[in-house]
């Protein structure tokens, strides 16, 4: 039975369902007369919602129909493809891309259903964000070279258009900023793949995961890839698109940048700098360590500081990565765990924090902090939800976030330990600019006279949250199924990369 | 029924948070209120069975985390020191549910406050039932929300804000120190649940932790750590200053959290790794500097300040302080018996307080009153009941006392006969501990006379429309003040004395004191115990735990056998006494916190009863030792310039000339710049440099493989 599941094009399905609707709204669009417009407006969001939901339950049937205690690639499916030259349309997944597959397709339908008050040119939005999803999911699915190129780099172009169209004012700026950023990483990374695959002689990822790159090598493709993923991360010092990407984004725009896209690098990191290259990754790890003590100290004083919601809670994005970036290179199976389940938890974090945001944004058309205050008298339930994703992002235990902090810093104290300590410092900052943000915007007397007829969320506004609350809290309090999934692949890149850099020590 | 007990409260709060709204307030204040009652009467019951009759259990309930050896689990352990604080968090709390019935009548917030305070009592019993180190990091974290949230329970109110916030921040700076204190025994141990630490203890005295260029002996870094998490949540020197600003929040609130509850949970942490702290030496002198220092210097600020509550909260600040010195000298048991009976005397006091500012409808400047005791005669008797027993009122040699006579006595002649015995600081604390005690009793009897004595200084009104407090606040008031007589001579022998080694199991080792005068007919250390019975515990442990648990079994005990050895060769030596013949402190001694005691309550007489107008003039005349000691040493002043200001500066200067300046002006702007203007010039759609990088994408696409083709044309 498993067998034949497993042999199911399912992942196939996965990735291309949204990309085939959007391709199916497309050609209404085109075929269809200017007046008409309107009418495939209506419906677009509709399609759109029970795309993603089809595409969230099937991705549930794959997560049940995934055997955790296999650390292997499974649903693994190849079709020839220049097979001469070894390309290959090859897609599987193993525990440490499984749950942000499941991630990408839980957020997609909130993010549709955020997105309901988007009035102009509603059709292409929501091709825009299915062309995008199929992206990601792509991503995590691929495992030959150029596709996961095509899927890393495909993923921006919808996201340029969403931040570029439906973008704020400054919008050009922004997504020009993110342009240059992630095009100089792609570049280099584009130089690494074509060197990689004149090495081996293949572009498949699992032939390349057991192929042995010399030393020298190894640190130039080392370095090549961390100039893409760490611009992806953001690590310090290239982060600073992604405050303006986040501000000027739409608000499903900034849910997925923070939720998703944010993920791509550190699930670089664990599919091609670890295991690909283990030496260059012990050599550098003392770089990576210091970049993330950097970024988390350095962009939380700089949240501290921030007079924008959107900016803080993006610079406190770039914080939250750094526990990332430190856990993968602890290099422990407890920092790798910790980096995963901080990258998951962080995606729910940082969405609903983004989806509080957009809440009062809807409302009143400004992210400034000093025009709110006093909110809590006219938005009870509203403040109540943001208190919560406030809390959790501080890293309080009880909410997802806490757990993921403690494990990558638990893992990292074992290597090294003034990086452990430093990192601990965002245990205080993160609280100073979280409550201070919480209590200008929320608490004291409510003295803006605009703010007097807010409404408190709508029903809508509620279904979003709820799963966000439950995601959260549920991971808060029960981390072992998570933890469980990624158990088996984790463990085997932890003894594969072991082995390998004992082998050269000897 | 431990889960009805640490469960119950956590449902109030649920349903008087969520549904609070929809039931009403009355409905949501029933059902939290008869939820602690309930949890307070299971609570004896637990006290009985485990603290009497022995019966320690450990309920595991779920898994948290299990990532290889780092496993932390949801579990109720009930051993006596868990019992001790079940008692003590469950039955403050349950009085001050029912006193904010008359307390908060008048607040439109009524479900929320009581959804906050039944939230509060789970955390604080998760944190005291751990069986692990996150899950008291949990409860911990747990408490410090909840506090935070009933210190800026009125939100609007702009202070009220400040204060939560910087409690919370400053508690987080203790975090920081416990967080990575975790950290810490995850490396050095590979476990974090405390029975298996504890038993791995003595083997790793010699362990060193090496980072970088500094090494540290493994438990003392532990121990170091773990205790700058205890400085911050019982508010010792240098993080002291959220606690009286904490006072923002209404009172049942400073009563329960930041007196009888909350604020001990860094003793009940230093106690419940005492095995960490007894072998980590140079961090128990540290422990003992750090509480001598905050127990004097606390007490000096209450001295001088006006607000009814300051005064509590600095008191209950330089009582901590005692019990932190207790515990690093060794006198668990004293530090935990302080703990319990201050709970009860600090609660009455600031529960009284409260009621005075009930009474005087919101005026908490005592400059505006005195002479309220005839407004307020049962207000007035209370919190004469809570000064004796907090000033620690007693007859020596009769064994007769208030309950804080016990307590605080014991520490103070623990401390002497630890100094005697060579401990660090061990002099120096008990010299500190008797002056302390001298002030204390001053600014005690100051707030009594200041408050209730003399004439009436407010406004005239004021006095005329003062009332007591209606029954629903006086009766917990007075099952309080109970506990503060009796709590002492009740349990003395218990905590501290003849039965103490009996008493405290496992959980807890007796101090000096016990094993001095009755360690040749007890056992000589709990460890001893343990062994006796090492065999029934590792079966139990075998037969609680899966299969695995076999290998950890049979070395704990074994480890634990030869801990016990150790100690009890210690402790034998401890027993012959090198302390002149006695074991008891010699006379002079005993007499010593009583003078002081005696001597406070002379001075604060003469200067506000004898001489009323006096202290008002010495005041007014100012002089820089008031002025310093009324700005709280300018801690906050120091803490303001140097961390806030310090932390904006730098992240003003990290974000605009850091990123905006330097990555942004010499990185993107530079390019973006020049690529922007290209862009306007050449093209008229906004957009097109998309296309432009599409375009070069599909270059890259089509490079690569050309470059696959040509290479494999030419093989």
């Amino acid at each position: 039975m498993t067998a034949i599941f497993q042999s199911l094009p399912i992942l196939t399905a996965i990735t291309f369902i949204p990309a085939a609707v959007a391709a199916f709204l497309a050609a209404m669009k085109f075929m269809m007369r200017a007046e008409d417009s309107s009418w495939l407006d209506r419906n677009a969001r509709g399609v759109s919602l029970m795309t993603t939901l089809a595409v969230l339950f099937l991705t549930i049937v794959l997560v049940m129909g995934f055997d955790p205690s296999n650390p292997d690639f499974q649903f693994y499916q190849e079709v020839p493809w220049f097979a001469e030259f070894g390309l290959g349309y090859r897609m599987g997944v193993d525990g440490i891309s499984i749950l942000f597959i499941l991630l990408t397709n839980f957020l997609m339908p909130i993010c549709i259903l955020a997105s309901w008050n988007i009035k102009k040119r509603v059709t292409d939005y929501m091709i825009a964000f299915l062309i995008l999803q199929t992206m990601m999911v792509g991503v995590f699915c691929a495992l030959d070279l150029v596709l996961f190129y095509i899927f890393f780099e495909g993923g921006l172009i919808p996201m340029f258009i969403i931040i570029g169209v439906w973008g704020g004012a400054n919008r050009f700026y922004a997504s020009m900023k993110f342009y240059l950023y992630t095009l100089l990483g792609s570049v280099l990374m584009l130089v690494a793949m074509v060197a990689m695959f004149l090495q081996a002689g293949t572009t498949d990822i699992t032939v390349l995961l057991e192929t042995d790159f010399a030393a020298s090598i190894q640190t130039w493709l080392w370095l090549a890839f961390f100039a893409s993923f760490a611009v992806k991360m953001p690590m310090w010092p290239v982060h600073t698109w992604l405050p303006d990407a986040h501000v000027e984004a739409p608000t499903a725009g900034s849910v997925i940048l923070a939720g998703v896209l944010l993920k791509l690098g550190g699930y670089g990191f664990l599919r091609f700098s670890i295991p690909m290259f283990p030496d260059a990754s012990v050599m550098f790890q003392p770089l990576v360590f210091t970049l993330s003590v950097i970024a988390i100290v350095y962009t939380s004083l700089v949240a501290f500081r921030q007079t924008d919601i959107k900016k803080l809670i993006a610079y406190s994005s770039v914080a939250h990565m750094g526990f990332v970036t430190l856990g993968i290179f602890a290099m422990t199976e407890l920092g790798v765990q910790g980096a995963i389940f901080q990258m998951l938890s962080h995606g729910l974090i940082s969405g609903a924090l983004f989806l509080c945001v957009g809440v009062i944004y809807d409302r009143m058309h400004t992210r400034e902090i000093a025009f709110y205050g006093g909110l809590v008298h006219r938005m009870p339930v509203y403040a109540a939800i943001f208190a919560l994703f406030s809390m959790a992002n501080v890293g309080l235990p009880g909410a997802s976030g806490f757990i993921g902090e403690i494990m990558t810093m638990a893992g990292t104290f074992q290597v090294n330990t003034w990086a452990a300590m430093g990192a601990a410092l965002g245990v205080i900052f993160s609280a100073v600019y979280m409550l201070t943000l919480y209590r200008n915007v929320v608490f004291g007397e409510l003295t803006n006279p605009k703010l007097e007829a807010i409404t408190d969320i709508n029903a809508r506004e509620w279904i979003i949250f709820i799963p966000l609350i439950a995601g959260t809290i549920f991971l808060g309090f029960f981390s072992t199924p998570v933890t469980d999934m990624t158990a088996a692949s984790v463990n085997q890149l932890i003894s594969d990369f072991t082995a390998a850099t004992a082998a050269v020590a000897n | 029924m431990p889960l009805i007990i640490v469960f119950g409260p956590l449902v109030g709060a649920i349903i008087a948070g969520l549904f609070g709204r929809f039931i009403g307030d009355r409905a949501a204040m029933t059902i939290t209120t008869g939820l602690l009652i309930l949890s307070a009467v299971l609570s004896v019951f637990v006290f009985f069975d485990v603290a009497i009759q022995h019966n320690e259990q450990l309920i595991p309930l779920a898994t948290w985390m299990r990532i290889g050896e780092f496993e932390a689990t949801w579990s109720i352990r009930l051993d006596t020191l868990t019992a001790v604080m079940f008692v003590v968090v469950t039955s403050v709390s349950s009085l001050v549910h029912v006193y904010s019935w008359g307390y908060m009548s008048h607040d439109p917030h009524r479900s929320r406050f009581f959804a906050y305070l039944s939230l509060f009592t789970f955390a604080m019993l998760s944190l005291v039932s751990a069986n692990d180190f996150l899950q008291l990091f949990f409860g911990w974290e747990g408490v410090g929300l909840a506090s935070y949230l009933l210190i800026g329970f009125w939100y609007k109110k702009k202070s009220a804000n400040d204060a939560a916030i910087k409690a919370f921040v400053t508690n987080r700076v203790g975090d920081f120190g416990f967080a990575l204190g975790i950290m810490a025994v995850f490396a050095i141990f590979g476990t974090i649940q405390f029975d298996e630490v504890f038993a791995m203890a003595p083997s790793m005295v010699d362990t060193v932790w090496t980072f970088g260029p500094a090494s540290f002996q493994a438990l003392e870094l532990v121990a170091f750590l773990l205790f700058i998490g205890a400085m911050g949540k019982s508010a010792q020197f240098f993080l002291h200053v959220w606690l009286p600003d904490a006072m923002e929040g209404p009172t049942p609130v400073s009563a329960l959290i930041h007196a009888a509850t909350m604020v001990t949970a860094g003793v009940f942490l230093v106690c419940r790794c005492w095995p960490l702290f007894d072998l980590a030496p140079n961090t128990s002198t540290v422990v003992t500097v750090i509480g001598a220092i905050t127990a004097l210097f606390a007490a000096t600020i209450g001295v001088v300040q006006n607000d009814i509550k300051r005064v509590i909260a600095y008191s209950t600040c330089s009582q901590l302080g005692y019990m932190f010195f207790a515990a690093g000298l060794g006198l668990y048991d004293a530090a935990m018996f302080h703990l319990f009976t201050h709970a009860f005397f600090k609660a009455l006091l600031f529960l009284g307080a409260g009621s005075v500012i009930h009474g005087l409808h919101d005026e908490q400047d005592m400059r505006n009153m005195g002479g309220t005791r005839h407004a307020l005669p049962w207000t007035w008797m209370l919190m004469i009941i809570g000064t004796l027993a907090l000033t620690g009122v007693g007859i020596p040699l009769l064994g007769w006392g208030f309950a804080g006579f016990f307590s605080k006595d014991m520490i103070i002649e623990g401390a002497f006969m630890a100094g005697q015995e060579g401990a660090p600081f061990g002099m120096i604390a008990f010299w500190i501990g008797c002056f302390a005690a001298l002030l204390t009793s001053f600014y005690s009897w100051r707030l009594i006379f200041f408050t209730f004595h003399g004439k009436y200084r407010g406004k005239k009104e004021v006095l005329d429309h003062a009332h007591d407090s209606p029954p629903v606040m006086l009766v917990p008031l007075i099952l309080l003040a109970v506990g503060a007589v009796f709590a002492g001579a009740a349990f003395k022998d218990s905590f501290v004395g003849e039965d103490s080694f009996a008493f405290w199991g496992d959980s807890l080792t007796p101090g000096p004191y016990a094993i001095a005068n009755y360690g040749d007919q007890q056992h000589a250390s709990p460890y001893d115990e343990v062994t006796a019975d090492g065999a029934d515990h590792g079966a139990e442990a075998a037969g609680e735990e899966v299969a695995p648990a076999d290998d950890h079994a049979a070395p704990a005990a074994d480890d634990h056998g030869a801990a016990a050895e150790e100690h009890g060769t210690e402790a034998g030596e401890h027993g012959e006494g090198d302390h002149g013949g006695g074991h008891h402190p010699p006379m002079w001694v005993l007499f010593a916190p009583f003078v002081a005691t005696l001597t406070g309550f002379i001075v604060a007489w003469l200067f506000y009863i004898r001489h009323e107008g006096l202290p008002a003039r010495i005041a007014a005349r100012g002089g820089p030792l008031h002025a310093f000691l009324y700005n709280k040493w300018y801690f906050d002043e120091a803490y303001r310039f140097i961390f806030v200001r310090g932390s904006e500066k730098l992240g003003d200067l990290f974000w605009k000339v850091g990123d905006r300046r330097i990555i942004d002006g010499f990185g993107p702007n530079g390019f973006a710049g020049a690529a922007m203007n290209a862009a306007r010039r050449l093209s008229k759609i906004q957009s097109g440099y998309l296309y432009h990088y599409a375009f070069i994408m599909l270059i890259g696409v089509v490079l690569l493989t050309l470059w696959v083709v040509a290479r494999a044309g030419g093989q």
